[in-house]
């Protein structure tokens, strides 16, 4: 069952197709992240989710059902440049958002009250959001997101802008919310983050899907077969750079007590281990090398832009 | 609470607390009462001085007046000029004034000199020179040897009378007396015009600055993924025109409580007396402004409020919408998109050029075409109420306003919902216009 499924959705704006044929679905429960560079059509595919703007063609399923005036209120939307009225009192302003999204007043009261808890900043309901450092926005910018109990979370960018201990208090917050069944999409160009907080991925480009699957297979299918070896000691002066016999592996670099081994498509990875040792090499860590999320990133990006 | 109400609330409270607004709402009555009822009450109770003036008049024309409560009591002296002047004090004089000679036949002009220490306030000053002229004039009359009354009736004092004819059932003709002055007329057309001018430049910028400033801290994304950006922009419309009927009812409500206040203390005789000293005009002009304050009571105020509200509020809604069009296409640097606002500035200013010819002539064809074109209308055809124009046109224009405002509410709508999601783009006219084409 998938929290989203987009098929074959296209946006077009006068002659630019900002959103181009896009299909793909979002596990329900998953932590999903939406990758794309500058420009590929994150923010307008978000708007088409969000109900903001509506798809020239294709259909938008949320849970099962086609994109309607409920869902909105089923959806917590943080944009990537964050905005909150300054001259409003925090107070009064999650109120509000938390009214307009639908929730009745003593549930808006009741939900505030934990969040003001869990956040520890029950003085900050008077403070007008001028007043409030920039982190401090933030804070109140993701309840305000999350006050309605969202079933699909979208958060554009989430982390920019926030010191480490920030960045680890709304992490922390996304994967309890996660845990407690709220599906998640990320939308950013900050790999390093993808790779921690998601499960699965959908990378665009021009509007169009160019991958899409599990972090881990996504990985597995871009790997180059590569294994870095440490050793100690010394290696043996017979060693050779590849295995001439069956060609199944080659030695493509060495430093001081490492060794970069990229083995063949089909080959045990095994095989490499028994000629190291046979040779007499003292094996101390035996790793394949994946691809981060930002090579492949930089790779189809770049392919598909050819 | 629907989501509109919950818009609205936000746009009025936000506003209605403001420090600024309440400071504003309650001092600009004080402010505008005390400017008309101080000098007032400075001249019944602080101005009441009368000064006493020694009178050196050797050609012997200057007659005191009889009335003694008058601002300036005169007392003819005969002692020399120079002694009058070092000694007035101690006779017990405020000044000395001194009439030299008559002018010779044929010139107006005739200086007179008042000797004094201290400032002569205007009202006292006009009151003395009315008070030599009068004397003069009837010492010239009499010295002509004309009669005094003969030569009175020669000024008669003409007021116009209107009449207004219409038919009645049986087709005669039938004449009624009319109240109305055009002097009135005109008076209160330029202040309803200028009224709803004032209001919908300073409520349509408002709106404008309040788009600009949602999109520039991009808290409008957050919105329209609850609300449509339809029902944002309709909150916000209704809920300032809240703001801005709120703040005038309380000016009305305030204004009336303190005239009434402020008018205890004051006799109106004493009051207009008072005015009458600081602008001196003459005598005569006192009635005509108790026929203008009569006229102003007899103007037909139960037609004339209602159709005044109904050219604010539509003239309210196309030009609110039309700033919100407008504040939603620009970015965060207003200068940059000045070219844009004209769009919503040209048509209001266009119209207050207007004013003037069409209140001179509130029957021309210019007047009767241009307070029907709805962008015009809510502040010409106000401005034309007092002159009665023809039931068709008003209601023609009426039902042409009416439409005119849902038409301008859709249109700004539909730029609207695209204006707030664009970044970083120079907006030209053009750009405005295909937008209005662009699917949801």
């Amino acid at each position: 069952m998938s929290i989203l499924r987009l098929e074959d959705v296209v946006k077009i704006y006068g002659d630019y197709a900002a959103v181009n044929h896009l299909s793909f679905a979002i596990p329900k429960g998953a932590v999903f992240g939406l990758l794309g560079p500058n420009g590929a059509g994150k923010t307008t595919l978000i708007r088409i989710i969000t109900s903001i703007i509506r798809a020239d063609t294709g259909q938008v399923w949320l849970d099962g059902e086609k994109l309607n005036t409920k869902h909105p209120g089923q959806i917590g939307y943080m944009p990537e440049e964050r905005g909150l009225y300054k001259k409003m009192k925090v107070g009064e302003q999650l109120t509000y958002l938390a009214r307009l999204k639908g929730l009745s007043p003593a549930d808006t009261k009741k939900e505030l009250r934990y969040w003001f808890e869990r956040f520890e900043i029950k003085d900050w309901w008077d403070k007008k959001i001028e007043e409030l450092s920039k982190g401090m926005q933030q804070k109140v910018q993701f309840i305000a997101t999350v006050l309605h109990k969202p079933k699909l979370l979208i958060l554009d960018e989430p982390f920019s802008g926030l010191d480490p201990i920030n960045t680890n208090l709304i992490k922390d917050e996304i994967r309890k919310l996660n845990k407690d069944g709220t599906s998640i999409i990320f939308s950013t160009h900050r790999m390093e983050s993808v790779e921690e907080m998601c499960e699965h991925i959908v990378l665009i480009n021009k509007g169009k899907n160019v991958l899409e699957g599990k972090v881990t297979d996504v990985k597995e299918q871009f790997k180059d077969h590569i294994f870095k070896i440490e050793y100690a000691g010394s290696l043996p002066p017979d060693l050779a750079a590849t295995d001439e016999a069956n060609d199944s592996f080659e030695i493509k670099a060495t430093t001081d007590r490492e060794l970069k081994v990229k083995v063949a498509e089909n080959a045990d990875s095994n095989e490499i281990l028994r000629h190291l040792i046979s040779k007499g090499v003292h094996i101390r860590s035996f790793n394949e090398i994946l691809p981060t999320i930002n090579e492949i990133f930089i790779k189809r990006v770049g392919e598909s832009d050819e | 609470m629907n989501k509109l109400g919950l818009i609205i609330q936000r746009e009025y409270l936000t506003r209605v607390k403001k420090k600024s607004f309440i400071l504003l709402t309650l001092l600009a009555p004080l402010i505008f009462v005390a400017l008309f009822t101080v000098p007032a009450l400075l001249a019944v109770y602080a101005g009441k001085e009368t000064k006493t003036v020694a009178v050196k008049d050797p050609s012997g024309i200057f007659v005191p007046p009889k009335d003694t409560t008058k601002r300036v009591r005169y007392e003819l002296r005969s002692e020399p000029l120079d002694e009058l002047k070092a000694r007035y004090k101690k006779m017990g004089y405020d000044a000395v004034l001194y009439i030299p000679s008559l002018p010779d036949s044929g010139d107006r002009k005739m200086e007179v000199y008042y000797f004094s220490e201290g400032q002569l306030s205007l009202g006292t000053k006009s009151s003395i020179e009315r008070r030599i002229a009068s004397s003069v004039e009837d010492y010239n009359i009499k010295r002509s040897g004309y009669d005094e009354e003969v030569l009175k009736n020669f000024r008669p004092d003409v007021s116009l009378k209107q009449k207004e004819l219409t038919l009645n059932e049986a087709g005669e003709l039938v004449e009624k007396d009319k109240q109305n002055s055009a002097g009135i007329a005109t008076a209160i057309g330029f202040v309803a015009g200028f009224i709803i001018y004032m209001v919908l430049m300073i409520y349509g910028t408002m709106i404008m600055r309040s788009v600009m400033e949602e999109k520039t801290n991009r808290i409008v994304e957050v919105i329209i993924s609850s609300v449509k950006p339809f029902k944002l922009m309709l909150g916000k419309i209704i809920g300032v025109s809240a703001v801005g009927l709120t703040q005038m009812l309380i000016w009305l409500v305030m204004t009336i409580a303190l005239i009434s206040v402020v008018g205890m203390f004051i006799p109106m005789d004493q009051m207009a007396e008072a005015q009458q000293g600081m602008q001196g005009p003459p005598p005569e002009e006192m009635s005509a402004v108790m026929e203008n304050l009569n006229a102003l009571k007899s103007q037909n105020w139960g037609y004339i409020i209602p159709v005044f509200l109904f050219y604010f509020i539509g003239g309210y809604f196309i030009y609110a919408s039309l700033f919100a069009a407008v504040g939603s296409a620009m970015g965060d640097d207003m200068g940059e998109s000045q070219p844009i606002t004209f769009v919503a500035m040209a048509p209001i200013i266009i119209a207050i050029v207007l004013i003037s010819p069409v209140i001179e002539n509130p029957t021309s064809p210019l007047a009767t075409w241009m307070s029907i074109v709805p962008l015009f209308s809510p502040v010409l055809m106000p401005a034309r109420l007092a002159f009665e124009p023809p039931l068709w046109e008003l209601l023609l224009s009426m039902t042409v306003l009416a439409a005119a405002a849902f038409f301008f509410v859709w249109l700004s709508g539909r730029i609207y919902r695209v204006g707030i999601l664009m970044y970083g783009k120079k907006v030209t006219l053009k750009e405005l216009g295909k937008w209005l084409f662009y699917k949801e």
